[in-house]
């Protein structure tokens, strides 16, 4: 057989069909507002985090909707609760209860 | 007896409906709050998609009125119903008719509102509203100093699409609006940069998606974030934030003038004559109509006719395309 080299699943790429999707079920279940974001980036412009560090809520979001769960886990750890996220949301994400929930998760994942 | 319809607004919504009205023989009485005919279209200086100009939209519509008795300056305080009819009270005079249609309209969100962006607070930040005065008195935008933008940037949803400020509904028209401004912007001073910060662009009428990839050629580059926060800085110049979403990066800039593509607003005035009229209003707070698909004109109160952005925001076509509908309604509901 010959080695074109490239697979089906090359690393980095979203394969639905295996990811593990718990936590973004466990998050809406607790905080259906998880659903409603439009990814238009205002929590992570306005991020006080995000000055600093290369933390993005939005991104962290996504990471839970495609099943990147540790990599949720760990950007979770940088948010600072400070809310601002909370107050510019245009679809009234509650953001910071999502972020207790991620931590909640860390706490419980073995 | 010919019989009377009362049409409330003389923007595009009232004056299709009463050109159509006169010509099915009906005796037309159409009431107009500001001194002027056209509603927020005579304030525009050209149109999407084919950038015509809007006083040839007004005018077509004002010069084929012929027997509509037009009251201008007049502004209906109340509608009330009597023995099927409905007498009008404007300016302290008492009008009957057998038919009402509210053709009100909309109103430009109030874009202080939306604190964060700055309108009212630094001069450079202005609506997009202001800038087709520019347009009409000038050809081209200056900075509030006088002189030539080099950077601008158009900044998408402005009270639409945001629960924050009590606007959950998307504008619709707002997107093309900015595309062709930007690219009028790009036409009228060459070298000038512009930005568009949307959400996701709704190209939905024809002609539309063909601005957009004009925009795109002409240079027009287009970052997919909502702006956060807008800060004067040295020489009236404005700083602005927001996160390059398909980079996943925080992204600010400064620019000379920044345009707040204000949405479309819910007429207050118009919440007093529903409330008079027993109509309802929708979630938004436009009016409700009978049926959204099948009924889209008659309310529930017998005789009262909805046209126009008075039902929620709307484009000029299809407004036009409303209007005729209403008068047909009107019509059969008055010769039954």
């Amino acid at each position: 057989m010959i080695d074109f080299g490239f697979t089906p699943f090359a690393a980095g790429v979203t394969d639905l069909d295996k990811a593990n999707l718990s936590l973004a079920k466990q998050i809406t279940e607790h905080e259906p507002s998880f659903n409603l974001c439009i990814s238009c980036g205002s929590c992570s412009a306005t991020c006080t985090a995000g000055q600093f560090t290369k933390f993005s809520f939005r991104v962290m979001c996504h990471q839970i909707r495609k099943g990147n769960t540790t990599l949720a886990i760990e950007e979770a750890s940088k948010c600072m609760l400070c809310g601002k996220c909370t107050l510019i949301c245009p679809r009234n994400v509650n953001t910071r209860n999502i972020i207790r929930l991620v931590r909640k998760a860390q706490t419980t994942t073995p | 007896m010919t019989k009377t319809v009362a049409i409330i607004g003389g923007g595009v919504a009232g004056l299709e409906t009463a050109k159509q009205l006169n010509s099915l023989g009906y005796s037309v009485k159409l009431f107009e709050k500001s001194n002027t005919l056209g509603g927020h279209v005579a304030k525009w200086d050209r149109l999407f998609p084919n950038k015509r100009h809007a006083s040839e939209v007004v005018s077509s519509l004002t010069l084929s009125q012929g027997n509509t008795q037009t009251l201008v300056g007049t502004t209906v305080s109340s509608i009330k119903r009597q023995h099927g009819n409905f007498i009008i009270s404007a300016n302290s005079n008492n009008h009957e008719a057998d038919a009402v249609v509210l053709a009100t309209g909309f109103e430009l969100f109030p874009a202080e509102k939306k604190e964060e962006y700055g309108y009212g607070l630094f001069e450079n930040v202005i609506t997009s509203a202001d800038l087709e005065q520019m347009f009409i008195k000038h050809g081209k935008p200056a900075m509030a100093s006088g002189h030539k933008p080099v950077r601008i940037a158009f900044i998408h949803c402005v009270g639409s699409r945001d629960e924050k400020v009590n606007r959950p509904y998307c504008s619709k028209v707002c997107c093309v609006t900015a595309v062709k401004q930007a690219i009028e912007v790009k036409e009228a001073i060459p070298n000038c940069e512009v930005f568009c910060f949307y959400m996701d662009l709704r190209m939905f009428g024809p002609g539309y998606e063909d601005l957009y990839k004009e925009a795109q050629s002409k240079g027009v580059t287009f970052i997919r974030g909502r702006l956060s926060e807008s800060s004067e800085i040295e020489g009236g110049r404005v700083q602005i934030k927001a996160e390059d979403t398909l980079a996943s990066t925080p992204l600010k800039m400064s620019v000379d003038i920044v345009v707040l593509m204000v949405g479309m607003s819910p007429q207050l005035d118009t919440s007093k004559l529903a409330a008079d009229l027993g109509l309802s209003l929708n979630a938004d707070g436009f009016i409700a109509a009978t049926d959204l698909h099948t009924n889209p004109t008659e309310t529930t109160t017998k005789g009262v006719f909805v046209t126009g952005a008075c039902t929620g925001p709307n484009n000029i076509t299809d407004t036009v395309n409303a209007a005729k509908a209403t008068a047909l309604d009107v019509h059969n509901y008055l010769s039954r």
